[in-house]
């Protein structure tokens, strides 16, 4: 099978692929962009979020075909260049990235959060993040990133 | 045409970070992280690699009659398939016995273990590849009782010694004091998961040489590279070995898993293969933490004096030894905690069944007696008429103390200090009579309760934890460190084979550097066996001892610096130190630049680390000076339990903790909140749950770990109470956290419901009675 989709803004095509194989494996392995991660394949842990139309979705329970045509967003898109965007840099500041397994999908998750609800309360920022999975941080240091990134995105609203 | 994959490799950590020892720099992988681009061994990529699988054993106890390969062999797109008889070395490996197989020969012995491997073009042609090899199996009774596994000679032996891994006895004073007020108690402790985000999983290359690359997650390379070049009938240097990027580690990845097995596949297929482990495979293809029912008895005086502790303890080790033997030792000689007992009686027991098999996790062997004896010191309160902590307090060791192996305490040991400090923070205010925020409560946004049948409870938690390893190990790191100049400036490289497994280890590397050489450059390549061992990171060892060896390593290239430096300006080398890139003098004076010292002619240096030796334990007393150092650390709960559906919503959870020395602040909480996390994870919903030898759970839909709905704010309280025997003073950080969190909740449960809750993780059935 042929799989034709936008990633990150770029048109891109794969071929030979399974029937049987995720966005995830289709991200990962087909087109060289390993950010979003493979934690579960169980659509559990939330390591695997991506956007897909601009809403975001669990990777690994996406079918590489149901991806035909659409647009996917990854962790490697978050960025403007050399840029960070301001999620990403409330994470690196704010020490929320242990091992950094969890954090591409955290990320995603976060960057949606902020884009719908620049002032999100503690109670909206640990719902949003109630589905991706750390292991390392105990959370503390994500809450205390993400609040720092919607302050930011306001200030930069203003 | 597809788009070419770009090869992924483990990457050099040269970020332009500053920031010394005491400050709390951010990590140098912190953006390639939030990038995406930090390889991880599940990201590691080469042009013609194959997909490696491994067939698992459905028995936990079986005899193997045949395996017939050749049906898989012959699936287009398979490349080998290979068994035991494929070994070319020793088919057997071990952390403390040589008693694993790399593929199982005549026998499985848990439920999971490795028969058979293949590589293949697909990973899904690999799956589909092991359905087509036949193992006949001869289905045997498993051993699945700790407890008879340690008594009943009329078992059938699992390994040739018997089923007995290690019996540990400590006595002290005297075994058979009496006194006024006794409390006992039989404790149980389900089997935890260290489940870390990131999968088992690397890539090996062949090399010209007939040898090996092996890029991968693990906690000790050369540990792996001894076991591995073992099973490959390898000499070491031709089994090399890389750190990719860690998804986690917690003891996890200790054991090997697949290290062999990748090795095995890519030197008999001449390509590059990779594993990866989905979750399923990932619950089957480590070594979990010990589950333990122990029988606790404390007796102390009516003013709350501890006069004796006895105890009996199993640890149910599973199929192989791992580290049961390490579990039996820190078990026993942790076994009365923080506390100065002068009487006591113990006894260890690690064995062997044909439960999954349980090895190195995040508080190893001290997190089952803590839950015990913390749960026993609640009781010892309840029966005195005493405040729990005021109790703790009251029996707290300190400096001086001598401990139950009768080794004196000859550094700071703050623990009433400890316990005060969590019993003095503000408490969260009783909310429940004012509207509450319906997510506040046990049960959450489900709705389940308004505030009514909720109950709230305070519990405490305590405890002592080895640092390193111990019982006579000369546990030692090596640190390779460099410096020369590059592009005109000052630059220091310093090469470990220590494992950054998430926790921040480059990072306290560069900023030892930095601090001691005065330089703001500071790189670390990709930790390898291309340098001397510098053992596990675990027992919270590798600030502590890495950390030693990149400051002597750093301290032998600044006397070069300086005796250079002497040459050259023809003065004595006394009083010279490195600061901001220059060279100055004990009056501060700038003598002259780094740069112009150094020249074209980098120096560089290795030097190792030995802590100072420790003492096997005497094998009828139990008594020795085992332990190289203790952390300490104190948790303080709040929770309200819905005691209707026995739901448990932890409020609150602090933490008191003496690090000797907080060599990166951030990084110190940040060890304190996510083990504190692993800790409530045990109390409350962490177990892989094993029926006659079977895995329930394999799943984190069914394997439940804390999110971020489950851990409630922290307040942390970090203790500076140097170890004048530890380098800069420090002592271990990452352990203590997870162990005295579990009890605190546990307590604060039972003090919520009154029940007697003996039994962690606490499930909602016990708290219903259902
Ligand atoms: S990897 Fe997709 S949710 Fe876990
Ligand atoms: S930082 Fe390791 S899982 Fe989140």
């Amino acid at each position: 099978m042929r799989v034709n989709v936008t990633v990150n803004g770029e048109h891109r095509r794969a071929d030979h692929v399974w029937e049987g194989e995720s966005l995830l494996y289709l991200l990962r392995e087909r087109l060289g962009l390993p950010g979003a991660k493979n934690a579960c394949e169980q659509g559990e842990c939330g390591s695997c979020t991506v956007y897909l139309d601009g809403v975001p979705a669990c990777a690994c329970l996406v079918a590489a075909g149901q991806a035909e045509g659409r647009e996917v967003r990854t962790v490697e898109g978050l960025a403007d260049g050399d840029e960070l965007d301001p999620v990403q840099e409330s994470f690196v500041e704010r020490g929320a990235v242990q091992c950094g397994f969890c954090t591409p999908g955290l990320l995603v998750a976060a960057h949606d959060l902020i884009e719908r609800n620049h002032q999100p309360s503690d109670a909206e920022i640990r719902e949003a993040l109630a589905g991706n999975l750390c292991r390392c941080t105990g959370y503390e240091k994500i809450l205390d990133a993400v609040r720092l990134a919607a302050a930011r995105k306001v200030e930069a609203a203003q | 045409m597809s788009t070419p994959i770009p090869t992924r490799s483990p990457q050099e950590l040269d970020d332009t970070i500053t920031g010394g020892i005491g400050e709390s720099p951010l990590r140098p992988d912190g953006v390639l992280k939030v990038r995406g681009e930090f390889a991880y061994s599940s990201d590691l990529w080469h042009e013609d690699m194959l997909w490696g699988a491994t067939l698992r054993s459905p028995h936990p106890h079986a005899l193997i009659t045949g395996i017939d390969t050749a049906a898989a062999l012959a699936v287009p797109g398979v490349h080998a398939v290979l068994t035991h008889e494929d070994v070319p070395g020793e088919n057997v490996y071990g952390l403390k016995y040589q008693d694993t197989p790399a593929l199982a020969a005549d026998r499985v012995r848990y439920q999971g273990e490795p028969v058979a491997i293949l590589a293949a073009d697909h990973p899904e042609i690999a799956r589909q590849a092991l359905k087509e090899i036949v193992v006949h199996y001869a289905v045997l009774e498993p051993i699945t009782d700790p407890e008879r596994a340690a008594h009943d000679t009329t078992l059938p032996k699992l390994h040739p010694d018997g089923n007995l891994v290690r019996y540990q006895r400590i006595v002290r004073g005297d075994p058979d004091a009496e006194a006024d007020v006794v409390v006992s108690g039989v404790y149980e402790i389900g089997m935890q998961d260290q489940a870390f985000l990131g999968p088992e999983s690397g890539l090996a290359i062949p090399a010209e040489d007939g040898g090996v690359d092996l890029y991968l997650a693990t906690q000790w390379l050369h540990v792996d590279q001894r076991q591995t070049a073992k099973a490959l009938g390898l000499p070491l240097e031709k089994v090399r070995l890389t750190l990719s990027g860690v998804g986690g580690a917690f003891g996890g990845r200790e054991d090997l898993s697949m290290q062999i097995h990748s090795c095995l596949l890519a030197l008999r297929t001449g390509r590059p293969v990779k594993m990866v482990y989905n979750r399923e495979e990932s619950f089957f293809g480590h070594v979990h933490r010990h589950p333990a029912k122990m029988y606790y008895e404390h007796g102390a005086t009516k003013d709350g004096d501890l006069v004796y502790v006895r105890a009996r303890m199993y640890f149910d080790g599973g199929a192989y030894a791992s580290k049961t033997p390490v579990v039996v030792g820190n078990g026993t000689t942790l076994s009365v905690g923080p506390y100065n007992v002068p009487n006591a009686k113990i006894e260890g027991w690690g064995v062997y069944s044909n439960n999954p098999t349980c090895g190195a996790m995040r508080g190893l062997g001290a997190v089952q007696p803590t839950y015990a004896y913390e749960s026993q010191m609640d009781k010892l309160a309840a029966a005195l008429g005493m405040d729990p902590a005021d109790l703790r307090i009251r029996n707290a060791m300190s400096e001086g103390s001598a401990n139950v192996t009768g080794q004196v305490i000859d550094f700071p040991a703050p623990v009433a200090e400890l316990v005060q400090r969590v019993k003095d923070m503000p408490l969260p205010p009783e909310n429940r009579t004012s509207p509450v925020d319906i997510r506040e409560l046990p049960g959450g946004a489900s709705n389940t309760t308004h505030g009514e049948g909720v109950v709230r409870g305070i519990g405490y938690g305590v405890t002592i934890k080895n640092i390193s390893y111990a019982e006579g190990l000369d546990d030692y790191s090596t640190a390779r460190v460099r410096l020369e100049l590059l592009g005109g400036e000052p630059v220091a490289m310093v090469h470990t084979a220590a494992a950054e497994v998430g926790q921040g280890l480059v990072t306290l590397q560069q900023q030892i550097a930095r601090t001691e050489l005065g330089v703001p450059r500071v790189t670390v390549p990709p930790a390898d066996t291309g340098v001397g061992d510098a053992g596990s990171s675990s027992a919270s060892r590798q600030t502590y001892i890495t950390g030693g060896a990149v400051r002597n390593a750093c301290r032998a290239v600044a006397d070069r610096v300086f005796a250079r430096a002497a040459r050259q300006l023809g003065r004595s080398p006394e009083g010279m130190a490195l600061s901001g890139g220059k060279l100055v003098a004990s009056d501060g004076e700038v003598l002259a630049g780094l740069a112009d010292i150094l020249g074209d002619e980098a120096i560089e240096e290795t030097r190792e680390y030995h802590h100072r030796p420790t003492y096997p334990l005497d094998p009828e007393t139990g008594q020795g000076d085992a332990h190289v150092q203790y952390g300490f650390s104190a948790h303080r709960a709040v929770v309200d339990v819905d005691t209707e559906l026995g739901l448990v919503k932890v409020v609150q959870l602090d933490c008191a903790q003496d690090v000797g020395k907080a060599m990166n602040p951030d990084a110190v909480i940040a060890q304190i909140q996510g083990g504190s996390a692993q800790g409530l994870g045990l109390a409350v919903m962490e177990e892989i749950q094993v029926r006659d030898g079977k895995v329930r759970n394999p799943s984190f839909t069914d394997y439940l770990i804390p999110t971020v709905l489950d851990m409630p704010p922290m307040r942390i309280d970090v203790l500076e109470r140097a170890d004048p025997h530890a380098p800069y003073g420090v002592r271990g950080v990452g352990e203590p956290p997870t162990i005295s969190a579990t009890p605190a909740i546990a307590n604060a449960i039972r003090a919520a419901t009154g029940l007697e809750l003996p039994r962690v993780p606490i499930r909602p059935e016990h708290i219903t009675g259902t």
